[in-house]
This record gives structure tokens, sequence and C-alpha cells, in this order.
């Protein structure tokens, strides 16, 4: 890149920043947004804090589609890489301190994960913090030389990395027979369905996100 | 000025900072890495204005943002796979130059 289009790039990008900076400072002071819509209706939400009311049920079809995002995303890592770059992925034996480590925090991480997954009803916390530690543990496990074994690499991994959407699209489907909108739980079930389908939700987001880590899919006994 | 204008005014300077180095750095590494740096300026944009209700927070942002981060972190491994398999086909890391017309 030579001088005068970097000169020119430059001003560019100050004039972008002085504008954008401009329509942050001259925001209104105060907006409500719709913290107040949300606030009016969380007596109906099953939940009693707002975000987990928000993704939920309020905008529980952002949420479905996005596990589906997530899904979509490993197929196509899944096809591109070559399966026989799973073979080649090598990681020096861990040292004794690393696997003494391992030991100590996978449980300790779980049982965040699954404290996360629960506070979420009313703190913050909720299904993809959830995932995202026990994520973290599965990368881990993988960085310490673990791996799924081929048994397990085939069906149970799948039923793994589908669990999440599944139930999601399950619960929202089952809540139609009883005469309801798409995804429009029941009140009194509200609680306990949001539940059940952040705790598939946060297996899943763990598991896709440990698979999307590892990159290439797994080698199984015999293909699926 | 309010404390969340002052976090609003950072992430606009992530996001023009990173598209900086989006445009100038040809290695597709860095493009990714510019592409996750300026939606983590967009993510502290939304947070901050979200801050100006009068009592919590708005929660609609926040929970639009916590989807964002999850669509930023498979749409980067899917960018990195991709980038791989170019590496594994053409033995390069950048994208060709637009040829001119001559």
């Amino acid at each position: 890149m030579n001088k005068a289009s970097s000169i020119l790039l430059f001003t560019v990008l100050a004039a972008l920043a002085v504008a954008l900076g401009y329509a942050v400072i001259f925001l209104p002071e105060q907006a409500e947004g719709l913290a107040t819509a949300v606030s009016d209706q969380m007596g109906n939400s099953g939940v009693d804090h707002s975000v987990t009311a928000v993704l939920l049920n309020f905008r529980g079809y952002d949420t479905l589609l996005e596990m589906a995002v997530l899904l979509l995303a490993l197929i196509g890592v899944w096809s591109l890489a070559p399966q026989s770059r799973a073979e080649t992925i090598s990681i020096p034996p861990a040292s004794p301190v690393l696997l003494a480590l391992f030991r100590l925090l996978i449980p300790l991480m779980i049982l965040v994960a699954g404290y996360l997954l629960w506070v979420g009803a009313h703190a913050p916390g909720g299904a993809f913090q959830a995932g995202a530690v026990l994520a973290a543990a599965g990368v881990l496990a993988l960085l310490c030389g673990k791996r799924l074994e081929g048994r397990l690499a085939g069906w149970p991994l799948r039923f793994g990395l589908v669990l999440g959407t599944a139930m999601f699209v399950a619960v929202a489907a089952a809540v139609m027979v009883g005469g309801a909108h798409l995804l429009q739980y029941p009140l009194e079930w509200a609680g306990g369905l949001i539940l059940l389908i952040e705790a598939a939700a946060t297996f899943s987001i763990g598991v896709t996100l440990m698979a999307l880590f590892f990159g290439v899919r797994p080698i199984t006994d015999q293909r699926p | 000025m309010t404390l969340s204008v002052l976090y609003a005014l950072a992430g606009v300077g992530l996001f023009v900072l990173a598209l900086h180095g989006l445009i100038v750095h040809a290695h597709l590494l860095r493009k990714v890495l510019a592409l996750n740096i300026m939606g983590s300026g967009v993510f502290l944009i939304m947070v901050a204005l979200a801050r100006r209700a009068t009592e919590a927070p708005d929660p609609v942002p926040h929970a639009m943002v916590i989807t964002g981060i999850v669509v930023a972190v498979s749409a980067t491994a899917l960018a990195l796979v991709l980038l791989l398999r170019l590496k594994e086909v053409t033995g390069r890391t950048e994208l060709d130059e637009d040829q001119t017309p001559s």
C-alpha cells in the first residue's frame, strides 16, 4: 500500500470514527428501549431474570435459530476438513502437573456449568454461559491429549450435538397441542420447560463448541 | 458524559481500529481476527447503550449480544477451517489481488 492510499484510508476511517462517536455522544441520555415492555411481561415468562426471559421466552425463536446456526457451522467445518487430518493432530504428552490439574479442574468446571445453568432463572447465567464453561472443560481435555473413544464418536456424539436443538423444537411444537402458538409456553409450565430446554442446550453447546475446536470429524470405530 | 457513553466510545474505537486492520492486512488469519474485534466493538456499544434505561439495563440488547457472541464463535471456527483448506489447496494464506482491467 503506497503512502497516498494509506493517508486516504486514514482520513476515511477517522471521519467514520468521528461520525460514529458523534452519533453515540448525542443519543438521548436516557432511553427505556424495551426495558419497560420486558419488565411488564416478566410475570408471564416463568423465570425471574429478564435476560433469560428474553432469550428463552419472548425471543425464543432467535435462540432456537441460533442453536441451528451452531449446528450448521459444525456441519460446514466437518465438510471442509478432510478426515485424514484427524490422524495428524498430535499433542505432546501432557506433563504430570497438567494432568493432576486436569483431574482437579474438570469436576469443578462441570459443577460451575450446572450452577450457571440453574442460576440463570433468577440471576445472570443460563445455557450459553454454562455451555461455554462445559466447552472450556472439553477443550482442556483435548489439550491434555484426551480423545473421544471410537464407539462414542459416531451416533452418541451426533445425539449430543442435536439434543439441544431437538429438545427446543420438540417443546416448541408440543405446546401447540394445547392450542398455543409455536414457543408459547403455558404459564404454569414455563419455568420447567425453560430449564429443560436450557439443560439440553447447555450440553449441546458444550459438545458443539468442543467439536468446533477439534476441527475435524473424530475417528469412529465404524463409519456411521 | 456518562460512563456508558465512554464505554460506547471505546466500542467505536475498537470497531474502527479493527476495520483498519481488516483493510490493511492481507493475511487471512489477521482478517478473521480483525472481524472478531469489530464484532467485540459492536457488542460493547450495544451493552453500553442498554445501560441508558432508568432502572435495570435493557435486557433485549443483552440477549442479542449473547446470541451474537455464539454466532461469532461459530463463524470464526468456520472461517478458520476455510483458511486451512485454502492453505492446503493453494499453499497461500492470502486472497488474490483484484485484477485491474487493462
